[in-house]
């Protein structure tokens, strides 16, 4: 070996450090991919009996009955349950998407200095709240005040679940609003202004559809946390297999299901096997979500780069 | 360490057994879990319980699986225990039948409206009856669709089914339309039991620990435990004492029937 090729080979303490820190990071990275298909090879696995033996496509999802102890007819129709966790979630969209696109578009736009900064930490507080909590809020604060208010027999409901779930989704739906927003470049806002737009006109006609994608992405990560919430929808929603026909209706979630029920049943029997098809179900609707919502945050940033390119260039000779 | 799971109905007696018991032969620690008599039994056929609490029996097919893991479950009567209907306090109903409880809970009936057994409670607008119950594997669930419902009948659907016995009451409690059943032990000063017939000329019976000893309330039913093949050593003086008049004290103490007459003054 030369002297110059040897000199040029410094394998010292920061070298091995460097390979070794790739390695940890590549790991890392890995065992997520392995994480997620364990756990689908684990629930499928616990599942297929029923999916293969039992499944019948009509019943599950056309069948309000969910009766898997009764002695002589035990049927698994998942109808009631699928309608009680699209219910509560949907009303729950409805009361976080302005919240927090309007949290977003504050933080993002408008708030400077101190009080942007302090709005930031707060929202990111308000995901640290367990959702235990949460539940015990709806049990205990808002069964009362809807019974009161609305004069209903029981506060136990769509309405009540899904006001929880909307205050549970709004901080992370903000933050990644927020991203979205930032990630508008700065010379789009430049240009609006020099055209004479007032501060609202910037973002509602320029900075909003450009980072539409990012937006939707966020309202979608927002459904899925919703689809997957547990404690909190079993304590507020009632419990109660019901097919909504008004918010003031107790439903019962896919997710509280496998809740209650998982514990008390021999592993191995239908009942069993029937909770983890309910598990593969949301599975599958929880991945297509974020899937579609990866597919908006990349398709936004791919026609950003082509179409930011060149105001950018003019922007800066 | 003796793992003792399941029965809600009997979680609190169980956690005051371990508590007088490691008093008494402080070298025997008890470990008691609640979560339903489900659990219970999930947990013996599945071979991670020493003792499983349930407030039913177990049923024959789980038996056999539990056979099948090599746990051949022996059952012991550790007390009864009377099944109250709960109703918020204002509610004016004193008295009510099986029949009308099948009516209300079972499939196919025909009862939504508190007008329809004949009272109005002040507070519930609506008239409607919130029908509380509790989630499908719990053995109070089980035991109310066996003796209210008969054997081949099952729920209603729509019911708000709660996971403990604690949360039935605390529900009937807050909401003036509810109704639901419960162990007659979870009863507090802010709901009402209504004494229960058994046919339209029955007597009407109070729940209680004595109609409960004496059979003559209309759902009473033994609470058990059961063991992995016969208790020996730690294990069998456990359930020893809690058979002990000492033990069957304690359960008369929280509110339950002992299993015979015991004196506990």
């Amino acid at each position: 070996m030369s002297e110059v090729a040897h000199a040029a080979d410094r394998r010292d303490a920061a070298w091995w450090i460097d390979r070794v820190v790739q390695i940890l990071v590549l790991a890392g990275g890995l065992s997520a991919i392995v994480f997620i298909a364990g756990i689908f090879v684990f629930i499928t696995r616990e599942g297929a009996g029923f999916v293969f033996d039992r499944f019948d496509f009509r019943e599950f999802f056309g069948s309000p009955r969910w009766t898997p102890t009764s002695s002589h007819n035990p049927t698994y129709g998942a109808l009631a349950l699928i309608a009680g966790t699209a219910s509560v979630t949907g009303l729950a969209m409805v009361v976080s998407v302005p919240f927090s696109l309007g949290a977003a578009i504050y933080i993002g736009e408008f708030a400077t200095g101190r009080v942007r900064e302090t709005l930031k930490v707060l929202v990111e507080l308000l995901a640290a709240i367990p959702s235990v909590v949460w539940g015990f809020i709806g049990l205990s604060i808002m069964n009362p005040l809807i019974i009161q208010t609305f004069d209903v027999p029981v506060g136990l409901n769509v309405l009540n679940a899904g006001v929880i779930l909307g205050l549970m989704a709004a901080p992370i739906m903000t933050t990644i609003a927020e991203d979205a927003l930032k990630a508008v470049p700065d010379t789009y806002r430049e240009a609006a202004e020099a055209m004479g737009a007032t501060r609202w006109q910037v973002t509602f006609k320029v900075v909003l559809p450009a980072a539409r994608n990012g937006l939707v992405a966020a309202t979608l990560l927002g459904v899925g946390r919703g689809f997957g919430e547990t404690m909190a929808v079993l304590m507020a929603s009632g419990h109660s297999i019901n097919l909504p026909t008004s918010p003031f209706d107790s439903v019962r979630a896919l997710t509280a299901t496998i809740a209650a029920e998982l514990g008390e049943t021999a592993a191995g029997s239908d009942h069993y096997q029937a909770l983890f098809t309910l598990g593969i179900f949301l599975f599958l609707v929880t991945f297509a979500i974020n899937f579609a919502a990866d597919v908006f945050v990349r398709g936004g940033q791919r026609k950003r780069r082509r179409r930011g390119r060149r105001p950018a260039a003019s922007a800066n000779p | 360490m003796i793992q003792n799971k399941g029965s809600d109905t009997l979680v609190n007696v169980a956690q005051a057994w371990a508590e007088e018991y490691a008093a008494l032969r402080p070298g025997t620690a008890v470990a008691v879990t609640g979560g339903g008599s489900g659990t219970g039994i999930a947990a013996m056929i599945n071979g991670t319980v020493d003792i499983a609490n349930s407030s039913r029996k177990m049923k024959d097919s789980e038996i056999e699986l539990a056979r099948g893991n090599g746990n051949e479950p022996i059952e012991f009567v550790v007390g009864y225990d009377a099944l109250a209907v709960y109703v918020h306090p204002d509610n004016p109903m004193d008295e009510i039948s099986l029949e009308q409880l099948a009516a209300l809970y079972g499939e196919g009936g025909d009862i939504d409206s508190w007008s329809q057994y004949g009272v109005e409670v002040p507070g519930c607008g609506s008239d409607e009856i919130v029908r509380v119950s509790r989630q499908n594997n719990s053995g109070t669930y089980v035991y109310f669709r066996e003796a209210v419902l008969g054997d081949r009948r099952d729920f209603r659907l729509g019911s708000r089914d709660m996971h403990g016995s604690k949360d039935v009451v605390d529900l009937v409690e807050n909401t003036p339309c509810a109704i639901g059943y419960s162990g007659f032990a979870y009863a507090t000063d802010h709901v009402k039991m209504p004494c229960v017939r058994k046919g339209e000329d029955g007597d009407c019976v109070s729940p209680s620990v004595d109609s409960a000893i004496d059979g003559s309330y209309p759902i009473a039913r033994p609470l058990f435990m059961y063991t992995s093949g016969q208790p020996e050593g730690v294990i069998r003086e456990y359930i020893d004492w809690v058979l002990s008049d000492e033990g069957q004290c304690i359960i008369y103490e929280k509110g339950y029937a002992p299993r015979g007459d015991v004196d506990c003054s």
